[in-house]
């Protein structure tokens, strides 16, 4: 019982985490502007790395959790970079 | 502190987090994450970061706990805002003088500011100490000035001056 | 590899209720990234997903490894230290940002009478 109970939650918890996936994906294409599209990025990031945790509960591995991190990580650094980029890469007009 | 040993609690982070990322108390690991736990600060010292003083680090659980508090509080908030928007909901910037001048207590009121969902930092002046921060909900009509001053700035003030 | 059947209820109850929690926060905190109107305003939003939300699924995932395996598995500890580190780096990053864009393009938000609509 506690099992089926189990799976139903990481069953509905990917549903939700895919579904923020694509409300942050929809973001990225809408804009309106290019600060909004790098905030939907990193709250795509966010939430795949999410997604991998409750993947790696899913799956009964800690191999998950590798890739986690590294998406954890690889999206702090693209968006620190973009938003450096949205600073300064306007100055020269 | 000594030549080998410039900053043992960045040493002591650093070792802790090597463990902690192999899951393992081996001596192998041990030994490995001493030798670069000694070469971390090695580094950093060629960067020229501003040595950390912390005056009472005994107030920092007490931070972290008023932080966590917070945090969980308003994250409902900000659920309740967003799954049912309440009609008289009034977003806008908040102004508020400042008396914390610590570079790292400002780094961690910002972080703290920032992480707590509906309180954005939004800038800071380091010559007037005017500290701007956005609020997803005025309409509550708290005095934003005072609750930040009340639950962060006087143990920031305490832990770093 | 270890199966879902291999942990008993009272782990497997709480462990169903923090992915469920998790999940929820931050889909809504994407849902706000949809509904606000202005950049200030949506900045508040994914930050529910990296605070409470992430610590609910670290939480789910530290408590079925460790008695799953009957060890402590606390790695996890790792992800929350960074994301909370980082994430209000990037946010304040970001909004330096757009002040920046904004007043480039002479409207200043922090001005009283010119506050942003879009």
């Amino acid at each position: 019982m506690s099992a089926a109970i189990l799976a139903f939650a990481l069953v509905t918890g990917q549903i939700l985490l895919a579904l923020a996936m694509v409300a942050a994906a929809y973001r990225i294409l809408r804009g309106p502007r290019a600060q909004d599209r790098v905030l939907g990025m990193d709250a795509l990031y966010l939430n795949a790395m999410l997604l991998l945790l409750v993947f790696g509960i899913g799956s009964g591995t800690t191999l998950y959790f590798e890739a986690a991190l590294a998406i954890g990580l690889l999206g702090f650094v693209s968006t620190v970079a973009m938003a450096k980029f949205l600073m300064r890469g306007e100055v020269i007009e | 502190m000594s030549r080998w040993l410039p900053s043992p609690l960045v040493s002591l982070g650093l070792l802790a987090l090597w463990l902690l990322l192999n899951q393992s108390l081996s001596p192998g690991h041990l030994l490995l994450g001493s030798v670069l736990s000694l070469l971390g600060p090695l580094m950093l010292r060629r960067l020229d970061v501003a040595p950390l003083k912390l005056r009472r680090p005994a107030a920092i659980p007490r931070l972290l706990g008023v932080f966590i508090a917070d945090m969980v509080r308003s994250n409902f908030a900000v659920a309740r805002v967003i799954l049912f928007d309440q009609a008289d909901r009034r977003p806008g910037f908040v102004r508020i003088p400042l008396r914390l001048r610590s570079r790292y207590g400002l780094a961690a009121l910002a972080c703290i500011i920032t992480a707590t969902p509906g309180t954005s930092w939004v800038s800071y002046d380091p010559a007037t100490g005017m500290l701007v921060i956005h609020v997803l909900d005025l309409s509550e009509g708290d005095d934003w000035s005072a609750l930040i001053e009340r639950r962060y700035v006087g143990l920031l003030v305490e832990i770093f001056e | 590899m270890m199966s879902l059947h291999a942990l008993p209820a009272w782990a497997a109850l709480p462990v169903a209720a923090l992915i469920l929690a998790g999940s929820l926060l931050a889909l809504t905190g994407a849902l706000g990234l949809l509904r606000f109107k202005s950049f200030y305003e949506r900045v508040h939003a994914p930050t529910l997903g990296s605070t409470l939300g992430m610590g609910c699924i670290l939480l789910a995932s530290m408590l079925y490894f460790s008695v799953g395996q009957t060890r402590p598995v606390v790695h996890e500890i790792l992800i929350g230290l960074f994301i909370t580190i980082t994430t209000p780096v990037t946010l304040l990053l970001l909004v330096q940002a757009t002040l920046y864009r904004d007043r480039q393009e002479g409207r200043d938000p922090l001005d009283a009478d010119n506050r942003p609509e879009a």
